[in-house]
C-alpha cells in the first residue's frame, strides 16, 4: 500500500470529534470563569480608581486563581472538559506558567523553575507584543501624517 | 445582567475557540497567539475598548483582552513618555498580572509538585 | 545462515526459553482488566523518590531483582543484561544497569524494544554467546509525557487517539532449562513510514508497521494469523488496532480474531486514557503478564508478540517529521 493510499484511509477512518459536547462545554465552563470575572470587576470597581487599575487587578486576582486551581492539580481537569474554555480564559495563561514552573523545578530552581516557567506562555507574550508594538507603530504613523 | 453579558460573550469566544482547535490543525498555542495578537489589532483600531465596556469581563478574562492591553499601554505611555512609551507601555497594564503570575507559580512551585 | 527463515525469520533450534519474569505496573495500570495478570501493583507512582526519572529506574531494579530471584540465579550468573526504556540517551536503563555487574546493551526501540530485546536475547543464546540474558523495559506516564509532550497540569484537552503511557516495568531472563515457555522465532522489522505526522494519532501511524512485520513472519513460517492462538501487537491502540484489522482484510487474511493490542487492553473503558496505554512497559507487562498467563494456563499454546514503536522525538514533530514506525516479533510457544 502507498503512503498516500494508506494516508486516505486513515482520514476515512478516524473517528470524528464530538464537537458539539465540546463547544458547549468550552462555552460553559469559560462563561464560568469569565462570570467570576465579572464578579471580581464590580468589586475591584468600587475599591480601584481608575477603570484601568480595576482591570488590572482584576487580572492579577484571575491569576491567583488560575495559578491555585492548578497548583492543587484541578485545572487541569477543568480542561479535559472544558477544552478551549479553560485555555482561553486568563486563568489558562497562569496555568501555563504554573505548571511549567511546578514540571520543571526538579531540574533546580534557576535553570528549571526559572528558565521554562515561559516554555509555554512565552510565544503569547512574545507576539503579543510584537502585535501591540506593530499596531501602535502604524497607528501613530498614521495620526502623524494626517 | 452584566453578569449573563460576560458569561455569554466570554462563553462566545471560548467555544469558537473550540470550534477552531478541533476543525483545524490549530493547537491551543496557535489558537492563543491568535487571540492575543487579534486582542492587539482590535484594541489598536479602536474597537476593543467599547467592546469591554460592553461586555466586560467577559472581554476582559479572555486572552484577546491581554493582547487589548499592551496595545493600549503602549497608547497611553506614548502620549505621556514620547517614543519611549512604544517600549515601556507593554507591561504598563500587563505588567501587574505578569508579575503576579511569576510570584504566585514561583510559590507554587516550591509547595506542591504535579500529579496525576 | 541455517537459523535464517525467508528473509526477514530467525529460528532458534537449540530452545532458549523464558525462565522467569516479573512484572511491576502503577495504580492506574493496577485498576485495569488485566491487574490480575500482573506480579505486582504499587500503590503510587512516586515510590518515595525525588524525580519521577528516578521512580522508573527503582522500578526496573525491582524487576530485576524479582526476576532473579524468582529462578534463584544471581547477577554474577547473567552474562548479558539488555534494557531500555523512552528516555533521552535510554538513563533509566542505564542508571539501573550501573547498579549490576552484568555487562550492559542499552538499546532503543521506543516502545518496540521489549520484543527487540527478547530477540537480541535469543540470538545470543542460540549462538552460544551467552548462557543467561536479562531483558528488561520500563516507562512512566510522568517522565514521557515531560518529554515528548506537556507539563502534567497543564491546561490540556486529550483526544480519543491520544495515548497514555504506562508507568510500569517488565523483565524476564532468558536462558534453557527444562521448562518454561520456549522463543521459537524472531522477526525484526523494517522501519515504515507511511508519511503521517500527526503525533497525536501514534496508532494509525504504527499499524503497517505492526502489519508490515507480522505479514512477513507469516510468509517465513508458512504459517497463517490462526496457527497463533493470540498474536498480541504492543500499544497500537484503539485507532491502530482498526487500521491494523483493516489492512489484514484488505488483503484477505482470515483469523483476525486472533488479533489482540496489549494498549488497547491494558485500560478499562472508564479510565479515560483515549486510544489506550502506550510506552515500552506496556507490551513488557502484558506480554509477560497477560501473554505468559495465557501459555501457563493453557488457554494458549503458541503467542506472538508484536512490539510496536514510534519513533518520533519531540524535536522531529516540532521539525514537521513524519514518524517512522518499527515492530518486532517473537513467537513464544509453551
Amino acid at each position: 500500500m502507498k503512503p498516500q493510499e494508506y494516508q486516505k484511509l486513515v482520514q476515512e477512518n478516524s473517528a470524528p470529534r464530538p464537537l458539539l459536547k465540546n463547544v458547549l462545554w468550552a462555552f460553559f465552563v469559560g462563561g464560568l470563569i469569565c462570570t467570576i470575572g465579572q464578579v471580581v470587576l464590580n468589586i475591584a470597581t468600587k475599591t480601584e480608581n481608575t477603570k484601568a487599575e480595576a482591570s488590572a487587578v482584576t487580572l492579577a486576582v484571575m491569576i491567583l486563581i488560575g495559578t491555585i486551581l492548578t497548583a492543587f492539580g484541578v485545572y487541569d481537569e477543568l480542561a479535559e472538559k472544558g477544552g478551549a474554555g479553560a485555555a482561553v480564559p486568563i486563568t489558562g495563561f497562569a496555568n501555563t506558567m504554573t505548571s511549567a514552573a511546578m514540571e520543571f523545578r526538579r531540574e533546580g530552581i534557576l535553570l528549571g523553575m526559572g528558565a521554562k516557567m515561559f516554555v509555554i506562555a512565552g510565544p503569547v507574550i512574545v507576539f503579543g507584543i510584537l502585535s501591540g508594538f506593530i499596531v501602535t507603530l502604524i497607528k501613530v504613523l498614521i495620526l502623524k501624517l494626517l | 445582567m452584566e453578569y449573563i453579558i460576560a458569561f455569554l460573550v466570554g462563553g462566545a469566544i471560548c467555544a469558537i475557540g473550540q470550534l477552531i482547535i478541533d476543525t483545524t490543525k490549530c493547537s491551543n498555542a496557535h489558537l492563543l497567539v491568535g487571540l492575543v495578537c487579534l486582542g492587539a489589532v482590535l484594541s489598536g483600531l479602536g474597537v476593543y475598548e467599547p467592546f469591554q465596556e460592553f461586555a466586560g469581563a467577559g472581554a476582559l478574562v479572555p486572552v484577546m483582552g491581554f493582547g487589548s492591553s499592551i496595545t493600549k499601554g503602549m497608547l497611553s505611555e506614548l502620549e505621556r513618555l514620547g517614543w519611549e512609551g512604544l517600549f515601556t507601555g507593554a507591561f504598563e497594564i500587563t505588567g501587574l498580572g505578569l508579575a503576579a503570575g511569576i510570584v504566585f507559580s514561583s510559590i507554587w512551585a516550591l509547595l506542591r509538585k504535579p500529579h496525576k | 545462515m541455517s537459523n535464517r527463515l525467508g528473509s526477514q525469520t530467525l529460528s532458534f533450534s537449540q530452545g532458549p526459553r523464558l525462565l522467569s519474569s516479573y512484572t511491576i505496573v502503577g495504580p492506574m495500570e493496577g485498576k485495569g482488566p488485566h491487574a490480575l495478570d500482573f506480579d505486582e501493583i504499587l500503590p503510587d507512582d512516586v515510590l518515595h523518590q525525588k524525580t519521577p526519572e528516578k521512580t522508573e529506574r527503582v522500578m526496573l531494579e525491582m524487576a530485576i531483582e524479582k526476576t532473579l530471584q524468582r529462578n534463584d540465579t544471581k547477577i554474577e550468573d547473567i552474562h548479558f543484561l539488555i534494557a531500555g526504556d523512552l528516555l533521552n540517551q535510554i538513563t533509566s536503563s542505564a542508571f539501573a544497569a550501573s547498579t549490576y555487574t552484568a555487562p550492559f546493551l542499552g538499546i532503543y526501540g521506543a516502545c518496540s524494544t521489549f520484543a527487540q530485546a527478547i530477540g537480541l536475547a535469543a540470538i545470543l543464546l542460540q549462538g552460544d554467546f551467552a548462557g543467561n540474558v536479562l531483558i528488561g523495559t520500563a516507562s512512566h506516564y510522568q517522565t514521557a509525557e515531560r518529554q515528548f509532550r506537556y507539563p502534567i497540569e497543564l491546561n490540556v484537552q486529550h483526544i480519543g487517539t491520544n495515548h497514555h503511557t504506562v508507568t510500569g516495568a517488565g523483565v524476564a531472563l532468558l536462558g534453557f532449562a527444562d521448562q518454561g515457555p520456549k522463543v521459537t522465532y524472531a522477526t525484526f522489522g523494517k522501519v515504515v513510514d507511511m508519511g503521517l505526522k500527526d503525533a497525536q494519532d501514534m496508532g494509525s501511524a504504527m499499524a503497517p508497521a505492526a502489519f508490515s512485520t507480522i505479514k512477513q513472519h507469516l510468509k517465513d513460517t508458512g504459517r497463517g494469523l490462526e496457527d497463533y492462538d493470540m498474536v498480541l501487537t504492543g500499544d497500537l491502540g484503539k485507532q491502530g488496532r482498526k487500521m491494523l484489522r483493516l489492512l489484514f482484510s484488505k488483503e484477505g487474511f482470515s483469523g483476525l480474531e486472533r488479533l489482540q493490542d496489549g494498549g488497547s487492553q491494558i485500560y478499562g473503558d472508564g479510565q479515560k486514557t483515549g486510544a489506550g496505554g502506550s510506552g515500552a512497559a506496556c507490551i513488557a507487562v502484558m506480554g509477560l503478564g497477560y501473554g505468559l498467563n495465557m501459555l501457563k494456563s493453557g488457554k494458549a499454546q503458541r503467542i506472538l508478540i508484536v512490539a510496536t514503536g514510534a519513533l518520533l522525538s519531540a524535536l522531529t514533530v516540532l521539525q514537521g517529521e513524519s514518524i517512522p514506525c518499527v515492530a518486532h516479533a517473537v513467537a513464544l510457544e509453551a
